[in-house]
């Protein structure tokens, strides 16, 4: 069971083979027995879990389950869950019980899914390790000496040590991607605008959006169904009818499942500065989905390169101003001594931000100061219009995109505190798909060095996430990396 | 680009951030790593080009002018680090 797809335990439930209480106490006990090396867990809700599991047992007995009725899952804690902690990575929430569920959650529970718990993430989403949690690193279930990836770092490694079989997370500039990559999992981050924002606690709102984690992408699409759809309550959420997102999940037809599908190989992607044995994983993927029948096109981002530093631009101003309702006011830490409201204010968010989360309010607020507002966002702005052609362009050659989802494996914990432009540019494959607005996909493709998982990306157009969901359950159909448990 | 440290002073107070004096030195190093990779952006012209906040062009919907919140004070002051009568309460500002 705990290595079970998402099919197989529907299919257990259905059978009554195993209750869901039964299923949701293993996980718990996992939980119980690996958190302690792994830290992927901020709050465990057992009592809630077990409350919801027999809710969901009643409901199947009723002949009344949905497809996620009864599955145990895990959200990351950027998510507010009403009556459980919702901390954000944060010292600064390290006390708010939220008062409201996030649409994601509200949809998830309606859905009958069992939450387990709130996963660790890097403070406020900002991070690509999982270091910058005031909770403390989570590990990498693979390698406890080295990093899960970030920002949803704690997702990634539940489900990758299976103490969760599915898990949400998001993604402002990689954070399901790379995690998922690092951890050897599938994760997909939708097109913008798909999942509702809506009680997700909000780094940089026109980038920010929900994603689903799982062993496979047949894992993926059937969280990610659950997840979508439209919410008034996010003015950016997408008016679109509701989608299957495994409809393409199929048996393969034939030895060439892929025929006719063209896959476009960034030539900037495959330049320097990728890793050697994430190039030959690489490779050796493309070698397979051109066996499954697909074709490989070289295509060009040219302006791919500017995707990091345009980013370092837009996400920090809208942290810096999102960020402004921490003031100790109305919920959050408050500083115990402060002689006025104006300090009050300033060693509140003193006290209750890490070292990164305030980096990155100092450079948005310069940005966004008066006089600067043209050379920095609006030019990041621009840039964000080139980039999106870019991938425009390379659409009219080919259907989805491929290539490394990182440019190496996971690194040692502690390697790139001290540097956060080298942290930043870890990020360089997935950053300009959030800018885009695009959907994106990492699954695990065969491992490097030191027995360390390394992922592909898939990059769709507006709305392809059936299809890379689809495309890469033929890989998985023809390979076994995603079945692979770290020990 | 370099930042001054009387700019670093400037944009914390901004932020409404304490910077404690032994900080302000590694703060500025920090900021100046980071804006070194953010001026790459300057050297490519952009005239003409439209910039993005939204890759779906959407139009903001507008909706009719009725409540739809019920009130929810009290749970939403139960996470407040301070309040009084409904109110939420702050250090004396007007004297």
């Amino acid at each position: 069971m705990i290595n079970a797809s998402l099919t197989e335990l529907r299919a257990a439930l259905d059978a009554k083979r195993i209750s869901s209480v039964e299923l949701a106490t293993l996980f718990l006990d996992r939980i119980a027995a690996h958190n302690p090396s792994l830290n992927a867990f901020i709050t465990v809700d057992r009592d809630g879990a077990l409350a919801a599991a027999r809710a969901a047992d009643a409901r199947i007995a009723a002949g009344n389950a949905g497809p996620l009725t009864g599955i145990p899952l895990a959200h990351k804690d950027v998510f507010c869950t009403e009556g459980v902690l919702t901390t954000c990575g944060s010292k600064m929430l390290s006390n708010f019980v939220s008062p409201y569920d996030a649409h994601v959650v509200s949809l998830l529970k309606a859905a009958g899914a069992v939450n387990l718990g709130k996963t660790n993430m890097d403070e406020f989403a900002m991070g690509s390790s999982n270091e910058n949690s005031h909770y403390g690193p989570v590990k990498n279930p693979w390698d406890t000496t080295r990093i899960p990836g970030g920002s949803s770092g704690g997702s990634a490694a539940a489900v990758a040590a299976r103490l969760a079989p599915i898990a949400t997370g998001t993604d402002t500039g990689g954070s399901v991607r790379q995690p998922a990559g690092h951890t050897g999992i599938t994760g997909i981050k939708p097109t913008y605008g798909v999942v509702s924002r809506y009680g997700m606690i909000a780094y940089a709102s026109s980038l920010d959006q929900g994603g689903a984690f799982g062993a496979s992408a047949a894992d993926c699409a059937q969280l990610l169904t659950a997840m979508a759809g439209f919410d008034e309550r996010d003015s950016t959420s997408l008016e679109r009818p509701a989608e299957d997102y495994a409809r393409e999940i199929a048996a393969p037809a034939n030895d060439k499942p892929l025929a006719g599908l063209r896959i476009g190989l960034p030539r900037e992607f495959f330049a320097e500065g990728m890793a050697e044995d994430v190039r030959a994983a690489v490779e050796a993927a493309l070698d397979q989905y051109r066996k499954l029948g697909a074709t490989t096109v070289e295509v060009s981002l040219p302006n791919a390169r500017l995707a990091i530093p345009a980013y370092y631009v837009i996400a920090p101003a809208e942290a810096s101003s999102n960020l402004s309702r921490f003031d100790g006011v109305r919920y959050g830490h408050r500083a115990a001594e402060y002689r006025d409201l104006a300090e009050m204010y300033a060693k509140s968010r003193a006290e209750g931000f890490g070292a990164e989360v305030k980096r990155r309010i100092l450079v948005g607020t310069y940005v966004l100061s008066h006089g600067y507002y043209d050379a920095y966002y609006l030019q990041a702005q621009k840039l964000r219009r080139l980039i999106a052609q870019d991938f425009q362009a390379a659409f009219r050659e080919c259907d989805v995109i491929a290539g490394p989802t990182s440019p190496t494996t996971a690194w040692a914990i502690g390697e790139k505190t001290d540097d956060p432009v080298q942290m930043y540019l870890s990020d360089i494959y997935t950053i300009a798909v959030n800018l885009a607005g695009l959907p994106g996909l990492s699954h695990p493709c065969g491992f490097g060095g030191g027995n360390l998982p390394v992922g592909l990306q898939l990059i769709g157009d507006y709305f392809g996430e059936a299809r890379l969901l689809g495309t890469a359950h033929q890989y998985q159909q023809a390979t076994d990396w995603h079945l692979r448990r770290p020990a | 680009m370099s930042l001054t440290t009387e700019q670093v002073l400037r944009i914390a107070g901004l932020a409404r951030i304490e910077l404690a004096d032994g900080d302000v030195e590694a703060t500025r190093a920090k900021l100046n790593g980071i804006f070194g990779l953010i001026e790459q952006m300057q050297a490519v012209d952009t005239s003409g080009v439209e910039p993005m906040s939204h890759p779906q062009d959407v139009a903001q919907r507008l909706r009719t002018d009725v409540a739809t919140e019920p009130d929810r004070r009290e749970a939403f002051q139960r996470v407040a680090p301070q309040t009084e009568a409904g109110l939420y309460l702050v250090p004396k500002v007007i004297e």
